[in-house]
């Protein structure tokens, strides 16, 4: 029962989050001071009567909260507006979304991997070289934007020792996806190889891990079994959030490998200033990580008991 | 798990000796320097700019183009032939701008967000707490890209002013998190049953006692918000030419990497030790101030 409340005061919050969310997008684009109509005619005077129907074409001529409900009431049916040639935005995505998912999820599986890696070597090896060096391996990498640091790999892995394909799909997952997946994943590192460092030193020290000594089991169990499965647990909260952060590398990575996905949509909307489209793509990427954040919170309430007190 | 300092020590940081310890930590010297050494080079460009003769960042010639470093020029030309050098200085006043501007906007929201609700509590704190949570649901970028494409000028002030804009709501949770626990110390009970105003309280015992774990988390933000400033303006939704600042530098300079690296390389590397500093100053601040170290 406690679970099911769980989940039913979270899809609450979301439903309240969402509509705040939709509310500022909405206001942002819409409410924002200038005429789309006069922006459309450009300089040529526009006669009052092709105004008026534009204008009720496009529903301005209703109040703001009805402009609002409209527009919720479209993106319920999935319609994220059009571009400027007529084409709806949500069909623009469709064929983009598993090169997007492709890449999150496996820059998510590196982050996991390798943040995790960093951070139990780091606690086993606390105070000494080993540990302030990953320290600050992983510190100046996050204080590199992440476009500068997909150049720079693309360029030395790519172009220079040519290992990995320079840009492009075309040799599939997962050669195509890891260069720009580890550069999405470095980004995390330092925060997930930190929370798991900090956890795992308190739990080497608490008392239920002298106990396991006591009993004579092996420091591969003490560590392997209770230390490591304890310690997971803030890693993993921020892990679940990040999940939704890498669909927002994913615009500039995207981007720069050229891989044709939701991100690379909304990279060259920017590029040509295809207002509509940037707008639509940003909603539905924004849509997906309320969703995963939520989700991945309900997985993470089923699978660790002591959060259902909460 | 109870922590054995806590239970001798105040849980709110004692000021002096964290301030005393930080004297002695390069952790908190060296970013200082930098730091220091940045805001005066934004403050006075014109006199660090010209040390190699050649302090015009628009002064450019196109026989030049993307020339590498050559004497009088250590960083080399752009695609415009402008001295990278001098256009490099001068750019660290917008982005140290954006990061100060930004950061500026979103304590000062915070502090008042958080503090109305964690003192004043009940209907403000649900309210408040909804409203954070629909700030939280935006991707940090994504948020800032659908509201900065539909500003036509993008200046240093409209770029920060967004990036404030969503920059508060973590903030916000902190300063309503230590403002609850002071609020229920003895000295703010003291306060309350001498009658003195809510106002008063706030202002003059709680607030100056729950502010330095979110001026730490601040320190920290600034460098984000260079990062985020950077990222926006390579998309091509942050500052516009002709402003000149880091990000757009490294935008240009990363469309030639290949021919002409040194015009990705020299903003990159003065970005990055930037940021670094402003992160390390953040980390040192919360280590010397982390109630749990004291001894």
């Amino acid at each position: 029962m406690r679970f099911l409340a769980r989940v039913a005061s979270r899809a609450g919050a979301l439903a309240v989050v969402f509509l705040g969310v939709t509310f500022i997008i909405y206001l942002a684009v819409f409410a924002l001071p200038g005429d789309p109509i006069r922006a459309l005619a450009g300089d040529k005077p526009l006669d009052p009567a092709t105004v008026a129907t534009l204008r009720a074409a496009y529903h301005l001529d209703a109040p703001v909260w009805q402009q609002y409900l409209t527009y919720l009431g479209g993106l319920f049916h999935g319609d994220l507006g059009t571009d400027f040639t007529g084409r709806a935005v949500g069909s623009l995505m469709a064929s983009r979304w598993p090169v997007t998912i492709a890449l999150a999820l496996t820059a998510w599986a590196l982050e996991i991997v390798v943040g995790l890696a960093i951070g139990v070597v780091q606690a086993l090896t606390k105070g000494t070289a080993v540990d302030h060096g990953l320290l600050a391996v992983t510190v100046l990498t996050s204080c590199v934007p992440i476009f500068v640091l997909g150049v720079l790999v693309q360029q030395f892995f790519g172009v220079g020792l040519g290992w990995l394909p320079v840009a492009g799909v075309r040799a599939g997952w997962p050669t195509s996806y890891i260069m720009p997946a580890a550069v999405i994943a470095i980004f995390g590192l330092s925060a997930v190889s930190r929370l798991m460092r900090g956890a795992m030193i308190d739990n080497l020290g608490a008392d239920y891990v002298r106990s396991a000594r006591a009993k004579g089991f092996g420091p591969g169990r003490v560590v392997g079994l209770h230390v490591l499965r304890n310690s997971l647990i803030p890693a993993s909260t921020y892990l679940a959030t990040d999940l939704g952060y890498l669909l927002g590398g994913t615009v500039v990575i995207e981007g720069i490998f050229n891989l044709p996905g939701i991100g690379n949509l909304l990279f060259d909307a920017i590029r040509t200033h295809e207002g509509p489209t940037v707008v639509g793509v940003s909603t539905a990427l924004i849509l997906i990580f309320l969703l995963t954040s939520v989700g991945v919170d309900i997985i993470h309430v089923g699978l660790d008991p002591r959060l259902r007190r909460a | 798990m109870l922590d054995p300092d806590l239970l001798d020590g105040p849980a709110i940081p004692t000021r002096r000796s964290g301030a005393r310890r930080l004297r002695r930590e390069w952790t908190f010297v060296i970013p200082t320097a930098v730091i220091v050494l940045e805001l005066v080079v934004s403050l006075f460009p014109a006199v660090f700019a010209g040390l190699f003769g050649n302090g015009d960042p628009r002064l450019c010639d196109l026989h030049r183009s993307a020339d590498p470093p050559a004497p009088g020029h250590p960083f080399g030309f752009d695609t415009q032939g402008c001295d990278v050098y001098a256009n490099v200085i001068c750019g660290a006043r917008s982005s140290i701008a954006v990061g100060l501007t930004a950061t500026a906007i979103s304590v000062t929201i915070a502090l008042i967000v958080g503090t109305v609700a964690g003192f004043y509590g009940r209907i403000a704190d649900q309210v408040i707490s909804r409203i954070t949570d629909v700030f939280l649901g935006f991707p940090f970028i994504l948020g800032a890209i659908v509201v900065l494409n539909s500003v036509g000028h993008r200046d240093t002030l409209a770029v920060a002013m967004v990036l404030g804009l969503f920059g508060w709501p973590t903030m916000a949770r902190l300063v309503r998190s230590s403002v609850r626990s002071v609020a229920s110390l003895d000295y703010v009970l003291a306060a309350t049953t001498m009658g003195l105003t809510r106002l008063r309280i706030v202002t003059r015992y709680v607030l100056p006692n729950a502010i330095s774990p979110v001026l730490i988390f601040a320190t920290i933000s600034v460098g984000a918000v260079i990062i985020a400033e950077s990222t926006l303006t390579y998309l091509g939704v942050g500052l516009q030419p002709p402003a000149i600042s880091w990000g757009l530098q490294i935008a240009a300079g990363s469309r030639h990497f290949q021919t002409s690296p040194h015009m990705l390389l020299y903003p990159s590397i003065f970005l990055a030790v930037t940021v670094l500093a402003v992160i390390v100053l953040g980390e040192g601040l919360r280590a010397a101030f982390d109630p749990r170290r004291q001894q």
